[in-house]
């Protein structure tokens, strides 16, 4: 090795065949380059996402099996205890991953799917469309989106069908927002106009000239919004019009099992119980979050000094 | 006219026009409840002369236009309506008129607003003028990471820790904010810590964090480092030179924080029982009464709009570009 470092020929630099590391050797390069935070935040994210996944095995107990005890302390039958009406509360967490977070998943990408959709066709048409919906948008976002979804929710009830469109609906304007705003800047280059002139349709400049210029950004985004959406999500279940019971829900059950936090002057940890739920969802956040930081750092260079 | 009056008017403009279409919106959502809410709302025993004296009184029999400019007519004038909750089939009509169910918890809900904003604003603008000046110490670090952590926790996760922390397991304040109308200024005080911390938790994390980030973008600009070089103490430079570009941003900021905390107000006043609008709205929402929810989504909506409105506008009036026309 060290023989070839000294005598240099440009044949032989020439000869040497570049190798192209596979995707999935990058990505574990990257991966082993990355702060402990977002290692961190991975380790969540792939745990909860196992634990949603494989739930009817991993759970001891079934979603909404109910034994004598209510309320029972926590036992090595039930580790965690049971609820109100005598659901084991590990189970319950167990099968909740799978329906928060699935809720929540489905729920942005919907929202991203109309906002981008609707995004991109204004930032290339830039005409009366783009104005019609950029002023819609516009009035939208003028009203506090938990208000407007407890609104709607009232108006159409709370099913997990209309809680998941009515909150991809409001979501949806911040994201067209942003793919707006990126892809204007996209849409005038000369490789654009080139595509449009040789007579491509605006399907295929949306997908092929202009959306793998604005991924990065968008990527981010989804995480920040998937958080979003999880919490708002979280939230209304919390209040009690969110994802209805017998349903195992991260929010609601918070909402069950509230009242025994005054019992921890007895047993504490019955006044640990309602903050399990409530945990697992800032776990995941505060994981989410993490991992979006450190992308946003990888992607476009982000400094935070200046 | 000079220019920033006739920015300011455009601005304001614009807020009345964005109030007007939510106001529309708002009552085009009553316009989509499915089927006939005469006989939803009576239940299925109401007699055919109970459920049309009911839309009568509704204006049903008339067209949505019209009854569009007869609620926002209505509410101009403060009247919001009859709540649908206290009405029974046989026709007996107990309801109460929205206003007053929403004009005391109107009050509550201010006063423990104003206390977390009285608590958060200036602890956030100091937190994050310090972090940024000292920026990159182990101070600012410490500070980045904690509110970083504190934004992902959802409010009732925060609500809950603080209840078993210093409400229950040392009894500190009490968990339950139930507040009453005569009760002497301090016990009320006393009463509503909690949630006040609470929302100032949540608060002064985003606050922070936006304070910071338009203070180190302002310390960045050329004229900064101009200052710098002449040669001027530190005081100096952010007081003279700094400041008076950072008002706007910095508006904006508690402007839209303030706005934040109206939604945070919800989640929290649910959580310690505390009587105040939101409440009001949740339950207005599960038992399904309309003009109760569109009473408090309009108020909700228009402080929104407002506090957006007046952020702007202090940016606009305190932009030195502005008010100083070539």
């Amino acid at each position: 090795m060290t023989d070839a470092r000294k005598s240099y020929s440009a044949a032989a630099e020439v000869g040497f065949v570049r190798t192209r590391r596979t995707r999935l050797a990058r990505m574990w390069i990257e991966l082993k380059k990355a702060p402990p935070t977002a290692i961190f935040g991975l380790a969540v994210i792939m745990f909860y996402i196992i634990l949603g996944v494989f739930a009817p095995w991993i759970a001891p107990y079934g979603e909404a099996e109910i034994f004598p005890q209510p309320f029972a302390s926590w036992s090595s039958e039930h580790w965690f205890g049971t609820d109100q009406i005598g659901r084991d509360i590990l189970s319950r967490l167990i099968y909740g991953s799978r329906n928060t977070i699935g809720i929540a998943l489905v729920t942005t990408l919907i929202a991203f799917l109309i906002g981008g959709v609707f995004g991109l066709v204004a930032a290339i048409t830039r005409n009366w469309i783009d104005q019609l919906i950029s002023r819609g948008v516009d009035v939208l976002m003028a009203i506090p989106s938990l208000i407007f979804a407890l609104m709607l929710l009232s108006i159409f009830g709370s099913s997990a069908w209309s809680l998941i469109l009515i909150i991809a609906v409001l979501d949806s304007t911040r994201v067209f927002r942003l793919t707006r705003a990126t892809a204007i800047n996209v849409a005038v280059m000369e490789y654009v106009e080139a595509a449009t002139l040789r007579g491509e349709k605006l399907g295929w400049v949306m997908r092929r000239e202009i959306l793998p210029n604005i991924l990065p950004p968008l990527v981010a985004e989804f995480g920040l919004r998937f958080c979003f959406v999880f919490l708002t999500i979280a939230a209304l279940s919390f209040l009690g019009v969110g994802i209805q019971p017998p349903t195992a829900d991260w929010g609601t059950m918070v909402r069950e099992t509230a009242n025994l936090i005054q019992f921890a002057r007895f047993d504490l940890k019955a006044g640990l119980t309602p903050l399990l739920p409530a945990s697992a969802i800032a776990l995941i956040t505060v994981a989410v979050n993490f991992v979006v930081d450190w992308f946003l750092h990888k992607s476009s260079g982000l400094r935070d000094e200046h | 006219m000079h220019p920033v009056v006739s920015t300011v008017l455009k601005r304001l403009a614009l807020g009345l026009v964005t109030l007007v279409f939510v106001s529309i919106i708002i009552f085009c959502s009553i316009q989509l409840l499915p089927g006939d809410f005469g006989e939803a709302i009576l239940g299925q025993a109401a007699t055919e002369e109970t459920v049309a004296a009911f839309r009568r009184e509704l204006g049903l029999d008339k067209p949505a236009v019209y009854r569009y400019f007869d609620w926002i007519g209505s509410v101009m004038t403060g009247d919001f309506g009859t709540s649908f909750s206290g009405r029974s089939a046989s026709g007996v009509n107990r309801a109460r008129p929205v206003v007053d169910l929403v004009g005391p918890r109107l009050g509550n809900t201010l006063f423990l607003a104003s206390i977390a904003a009285l608590i958060s604003v200036p602890l956030a603008l100091f937190l994050g003028i310090t972090a940024a000046l000292w920026r990159n110490s182990v101070y600012d670090k410490l500070a980045s990471a904690t509110t970083l952590t504190t934004i992902s926790f959802p409010e009732f996760f925060v609500a809950y820790v603080l209840i078993l922390l210093i409400g229950t397991l040392w009894p500190i304040f009490p968990s339950l904010a139930d507040v009453e109308a005569g009760m002497p200024f301090w016990e009320r005080v006393y009463k509503t810590m909690l949630p006040s911390i609470t929302l100032t938790l949540v608060i002064v994390a985003h606050l922070m964090r936006m304070t910071r980030a338009a203070i180190i973008n302002l310390l960045a600009s050329p004229y900064i480092e101009m200052a710098r070089l002449k040669g001027e103490p530190a005081i100096r430079v952010i007081l003279k030179h700094a400041l008076p570009n950072a008002w706007a941003p910095i508006a904006a900021v508690i402007a839209f924080n303030l706005a934040y905390l109206i939604v945070g107000v919800v989640v929290v006043e649910v959580v310690f029982v505390y009587p105040g609008i939101g409440q009001l709205m949740v339950d207005a929402v599960s038992s399904r009464d309309i003009p109760v929810v569109q009473a408090c989504a309009l108020i909700f909506a228009a402080t929104y709009i407002l506090l957006n409105l007046t952020a702007d506008i202090i940016g606009i009036v305190s932009n030195p570009r502005l008010l100083h026309p070539k």
